[in-house]
């Protein structure tokens, strides 16, 4: 996996980034398209990730639950706008309660996936997140930066002993 | 609130040109087709979002964007490359160990270094 490409406009609170994998289109696309699959990336390394439901269709939704080292869960859902296998995804991101149902308190991001085959054995693929404001991606990152902050400690510990 | 915000081509090119320099609001609506009335609104709709700040200067509203704002969002946006980067390693990974279930082609061998 290599990142060829990352755009961050600051006014739209867009992030673009670019990877190119040695594998076929359709493979890339399983890893979105298998429960089993997604749920080994889409979690942070010390939050995996739990996939409960898994409709990737238009008005279609997953739901899935990330693990904290403390065993807090985390829940969120996406709502599938588009899908065209094996190019193209949309969804809605969001935070949801302890049912799993949308929680509309707060915010939702959009994502959308571009998948697209260069023919030498090589697939590229895009993903942009927009934001709907930076309370949204401060909330969003609020837990990425914790466990940031955690494996930080882990390693000093490492290097304390 | 600030999607919403910036949105609008106008207030994007707003935002932008009060980075550097402050401007009436008067001057502002002289940039654009559009009444006074609509650039008002414009500018308080960045207002609200925290793009930019209005003070009154003698009979004038001086518009400034709030360079604040903006590098938290850079800041973000680059927290937020680091999470995806972090995903897509995952990602890599997954894809180089698993057997190519398709049927469109061949498993491609993962290439040697490319996990970086």
């Amino acid at each position: 996996m290599t990142v060829i490409d990352v755009q961050k406009d600051t006014d739209a609170l867009e992030m673009t980034i670019t990877a190119e994998f040695a594998a076929p289109a359709t493979s890339v696309w399983q890893l979105w398209a298998d429960p089993r699959k997604l749920e080994k990336w889409w979690g942070p390394p010390m939050f995996p990730a739990t996939v409960e439901e898994h409709a990737l269709t238009p008005g279609g939704s997953v739901t899935y639950f990330m693990t904290s080292p403390e065993d807090e869960r985390f829940r969120g859902y996406w709502n599938i706008i588009a899908v065209d296998e094996p190019e193209r995804l949309e969804f809605e991101d969001g935070f949801a309660d302890a049912d799993g149902n949308p929680d509309s308190t707060k915010p939702a991001t959009i994502i959308r996936v571009s998948i697209v085959e260069r023919g030498d054995g090589v697939t590229r693929m895009t993903s942009t997140t927009s934001f709907p404001s930076i309370e949204a991606l401060e909330e969003l990152l609020a837990m990425g930066m914790e466990e940031g902050m955690r494996l930080a400690m882990d390693q000093m510990d490492d290097l304390l002993v | 609130m600030l999607f919403h915000a910036l949105s609008d081509t106008t207030r994007r090119d707003i935002v932008r040109r009060t980075m550097h320099d402050e401007h009436s609001v008067s001057a502002i609506a002289r940039w654009y087709p559009m009444s006074f009335a609509a650039v008002q609104k414009h500018v308080a709709v960045l207002e609200r979002a925290g793009l930019v700040t209005k003070q009154r200067r003698g009979r004038e509203q001086v518009v400034r964007c709030n360079i604040e704002t903006v590098r938290t969002a850079r800041r973000l946006l680059d927290e937020l490359e680091q999470l995806w980067r972090t995903r897509l390693e995952q990602f890599g990974d997954l894809l180089a160990e698993s057997p190519s279930d398709t049927t469109s082609g061949p498993a491609t061998e993962p290439q040697p270094g490319a996990t970086t």
